[in-house]
């Protein structure tokens, strides 16, 4: 073929429309998802936890149910002010240190509480969190990605139920290392930690395990399903809140 | 030339040094990659060798995000296959010793990850 000037920009013409049809095939393989939610987990648009503490009130019975949460997320047990801790009680005037009055029911007044990561409507933690190590999922959930946490304990700061722990030291040597839960990790030192509302768990279709071990004391749901177990519960029973000044609009409820 | 026999030697000294890598590298062996401890049970990765080899690394940083960040724990691999996304219950499943998988290659190429820091290894914590 003869180089022409014509011939050449004929080619030209050519080649440019081939230009243009070619990145939306690319951009059409780019936008492949390679990812997508377990087929088996279980979802809300907001999950929330009522406990029945007229069932569940005794330091015992508490115990036995934050044993197990240990167990399952590698929670290093540490003696002191140091201590790791997910699940946990406490007393009346310490869970609920507004709402006393000087003649309550004396039952209720010593009873023991449950006391947990509250996963807040409007947490603080988030908001203080620098990196964003701490952050709220769509379904209401306060995560902490340990991978991001920089240990500067704003969220522990940040936190009016003094949810979060922060390990000083390694917190394997709290650990029973013959006796871990090998399918969750451990944390390392100078991180933040706290209950996650098992979201391990709901990402395979199980529910919290305290919520499991509690034998119909704890109630989990969706709050904003009119229909749900937890709602049901709010309903019917009387519940209160922590710290209602706060302002943090807390997804754990107490049956009183 | 004033001073010349130090100028000279200095200068010999000094290019010796410069070029002794280069002399030294010759003379050593050549770098062969380790020779890993393959899984028995399993033939294929969740991808291929090659991809495996080169992007491993930030694979598993995209699956932390996907999983912990998103919630999004089904990874869907190039052939369609659908694998749970997790360090300790999907991959160290099949690779069941850090020490002749994961270290080998990690010794050699000088690089420490902390993934150990908070995973546990397949061997178990000691």
């Amino acid at each position: 073929m003869k180089n022409s000037r014509r011939t050449f920009i004929k080619l030209a013409g050519i080649a440019a429309a081939g230009l243009a049809l070619a990145p939306r095939k690319g951009l059409a393989a780019e936008g492949h998802e390679p990812v997508k939610v377990n087929a088996t987990a279980i979802h809300a648009k907001h999950w929330a936890m009522v406990i029945d503490t007229t069932k569940l009130n005794t330091a015992e019975a508490i115990n036995k149910l934050a044993a197990a949460c240990h167990h399952d997320h590698n929670v290093p047990h540490i003696e002191g002010k140091q201590e790791v801790k997910w699940l946990w009680h406490d007393t009346y005037p310490h869970t609920f240190p507004e709402q006393e009055n000087p003649h309550m029911a004396e039952e209720v007044h010593e009873r023991v509480f449950p006391l947990l990561c509250n996963h807040c409507q409007n947490p603080p933690c988030v908001r203080v969190c620098p990196t964003k190590a701490t952050f709220q999922r769509p379904d209401g959930i306060v995560a902490m990605d340990y991978h991001r946490c920089i240990g500067c304990r704003y969220c522990m700061a940040g936190c009016p139920y003094g949810s979060r722990s922060f390990n000083w030291g390694d917190p394997r040597l709290g650990l029973d290392l013959g006796n871990l839960n090998p399918e969750f990790p451990t944390r390392m030192r100078g991180v933040v930690e706290k209950c996650n509302f098992c979201v391990e768990r709901l990402a395979v279709g199980k529910l919290p395990v305290c919520v499991e071990a509690s034998e119909g004391a704890m109630h989990f749901g969706d709050l904003m399903d009119p229909d749900s177990e937890v709602r049901k519960v709010l309903r019917e029973k009387f519940t209160i809140r922590r710290k209602p000044s706060a302002g943090t609009e807390p997804s754990v409820y107490y049956i009183i | 030339m004033y001073n010349g026999f130090a100028i000279v030697a200095g200068l010999v000294i000094f290019f010796a040094m410069l070029t002794a890598p280069f002399a030294l590298g010759t003379m050593t062996k050549q770098y062969k990659e380790p020779e890993l401890k393959l899984p028995k049970n399993e033939k294929e990765c969740i991808e291929s060798t090659e991809y495996m080899r080169t992007n491993h690394m930030q694979l598993l940083n995209e699956w932390r995000d996907w999983a912990l960040r998103d919630g999004k724990r089904t990874y869907i691999n190039h052939k369609g296959k659908e694998f749970t996304i997790s360090l300790q219950n999907t991959c160290l499943k099949c690779h069941t010793s850090k020490a002749d998988f994961c270290d080998k290659c990690h010794n050699d190429a000088g690089v420490s990850p902390y993934c150990w820091d908070c995973h546990i290894q397949p061997e178990g914590l000691k």
